[in-house]
């Protein structure tokens, strides 16, 4: 078999594409979060639990009313962003012009709520979810078997981060954005109804990671601790692109994707710590991350 | 436009009377009309009781030393500070109570100090971004506009940061020209700039002043608006202390001189 650095080849390209897959996940994830910081300069720590209600729900859909990955795909993020947007109204607004460390807490404290309430319901060893039968099999190439619903789900994720940076760059609503995150004031001085734009751009990014959490259930065990067990790496990942920074969440998602992918390869027990030590030297650097603009 | 400009002449014999006291024009109602005005930045009171009218078509200029409370009015028109009492009526209709999103549809354009350029939005977005107001004010067109500040044009798709300081001021005021706002509230446009930029800044107020919008200077000092506003106020510790029409700018030159220390 052919080799390089010493590594089969076949064994690096199938982690390089595993890599990209998982770097597709934490793009989308880290978009959501990186969203709603950038408009807010709120840390959303719910993030995790509502990835873990998107695929909760796929599951309970499928479970309870015969509804299948498809309708899921589509009422999942509706029904995870609608979540959001009452968190936003109901509580994060009123802590406006407060210390970002309120939101922090709230959300936090949502997060243990919301995941305690399904660990209630459904324990916490996790239920299998099949992918759709469209997706079912595998793609062969040569140096390994894809699953077809990695290349889908891969796909579906990037066209999601492409729309979404479209969106924010180049149409009139994303410059009412961006000019938000600049100088909220004025763009409500402009006659913009700056409280509905925080709570519908609070409300797109749960429902991005209602989305990711959806797309993921297939793949990983759905379970109400799937969200914390992914988030911590997604936050250490937003902090690498800058926060705020949309460019830099979906480029540093899928770059940290591939490392992990590679470190897994090459020395496999720093392959879940590589994220952390690259945030910490990003940090000694970089303190605004890749992407970000000094403040 | 000539109604509103007699209008603004019955009211300029009596300069020091505080608006608030002239009887309300039920028919044609103020631009603006500020009564009884407090407001506030958190715990520290900055107007004191502000009275001051705009009526339709007039140019009027807002002096005052730095501190006085000029900018605060103007912010608190907007409902840009943190509390407010009294009364302000947009051409009729009371905005005390509304939040600050409601203000801008009922006509008004708002220029503020700092020029509010958005570093990360390219020139040609910076000018579209304010939306297009409900009053179908037609105001001074596009191609009027590039008329008066040909620049923007060519810088169209430089960001926001990388423009100069009065490029960033033509381009402050340009952009609430085309939006159908017919109250303008401009905040220091002619600070700190170069003569030439102040020229077509000026020649800019007398393009509005044809086209019958309404316009509200604060400016520190009387230079630039000398010549363009129909009347002047002067400011000091947050209350209007002297009221004065152009025709009587001769007779309070010294008092006026006083007031703003210059």
């Amino acid at each position: 078999m052919t080799e390089l650095f010493g590594v089969p080849v076949a064994l690096l390209l199938g982690q390089l594409l595993l890599g990209l897959v998982n770097g597709a996940f934490y793009a989308m994830l880290s978009l959501g979060l990186a969203v709603i910081f950038g408009l807010m300069d709120e840390v959303n720590f719910a993030h995790g639990a509502f990835f873990m209600m998107g695929a909760m729900f796929t599951w309970m859909g499928g479970q309870y009313f015969h509804l299948n990955f498809w309708w899921m795909l589509l009422l999942a993020p509706l029904l995870v962003g609608l979540v959001g947007m009452l968190v936003e109204r109901l509580m994060l607004r009123r802590l406006r012009g407060m210390d970002p460390i309120y939101g922090l807490l709230l959300t936090f404290g949502l997060t243990l709520l919301i995941e305690g309430v399904f660990r209630s319901f459904y324990g916490v060893a996790g239920e299998p979810y099949s992918p759709p039968d469209l997706l079912g099999g595998t793609l062969d190439l040569g140096f390994m078997y894809l699953p077809l619903y990695y290349v889908f789900a891969m796909l579906a994720s990037l066209l999601v981060c492409l729309g979404t940076w479209l969106l924010i760059e180049r149409t009139k609503l994303g410059a009412y954005l961006r000019a938000g995150t600049e100088n909220p004031s004025l763009v409500q001085a402009f006659g913009i109804n700056f409280p509905l734009l925080v709570m519908l751009t609070f409300a797109f990014g749960s429902a991005l990671a209602g989305l990711a959490g959806v797309l993921a259930a297939p793949i990983i065990q759905v379970s109400p601790l799937m969200g914390s067990n992914l988030i911590i790496v997604v936050f250490a990942i937003v902090v690498i692109g800058g926060m705020g920074s949309v460019m830099g969440a979906i480029v540093s998602g899928l770059a940290l994707g591939v490392i992990e992918g590679l470190a897994k390869v090459f020395y496999s027990p720093i392959s879940t710590t590589v994220v952390f030590i690259l945030m910490a030297v990003v940090l000694t650097v970089r303190p605004a991350g890749l992407f970000g603009k000094e403040k | 436009m000539s109604q509103a400009q007699a209008q603004a002449q019955a009211h300029g014999p009596a300069p020091t009377a505080p608006a608030s006291l002239r009887p309300a024009d039920e028919a044609s109602p103020a631009a603006l009309q500020i009564d009884n005005l407090h407001a506030w930045y958190g715990e520290s009171h900055v107007l004191h009781g502000v009275n001051l009218r705009v009526n339709p078509g007039e140019t009027i200029c807002l002096l005052g030393r730095n501190g006085a409370g000029r900018t605060t009015t103007l912010r608190a028109v907007m409902g840009l500070t943190s509390a407010r009492t009294g009364s302000i009526r947009v051409f009729g209709t009371e905005v005390i109570g509304l939040p600050p999103h409601r203000v801008a549809p009922l006509g008004v354009g708002y220029c503020p100090e700092e020029r509010g350029i958005f570093a990360s939005l390219t020139t040609r977005e910076n000018f579209l971004l304010p939306p297009e107001l409900p009053t179908r004010f037609p105001g001074i067109s596009a191609d009027e506009i590039h008329a008066l500040f040909p620049n923007l044009q060519e810088r169209a798709n430089s960001p926001g940061s990388r423009l100069s300081g009065g490029e960033q001021q033509m381009l402050a005021v340009a952009r609430i020209f085309r939006t159908g706002a017919r109250l303008l509230l401009l905040d220091e446009i002619s600070e700190g700039l170069a003569p030439v930029i102040v020229q077509a800044l000026g020649r800019a107020i007398i393009e509005l002043k044809k086209k019958g919008y309404s316009v509200l200077l604060a400016e520190q000092n009387f230079r630039f608006s000398a010549n363009l506003a129909d009347r002047f106020y002067v400011m000091e510790r947050g209350q209007i202390v002297l009221e004065i029409a152009r025709a009587e700018l001769d007779k309070n030159r010294a008092e006026l001189k006083a007031l703003l220390g210059v």
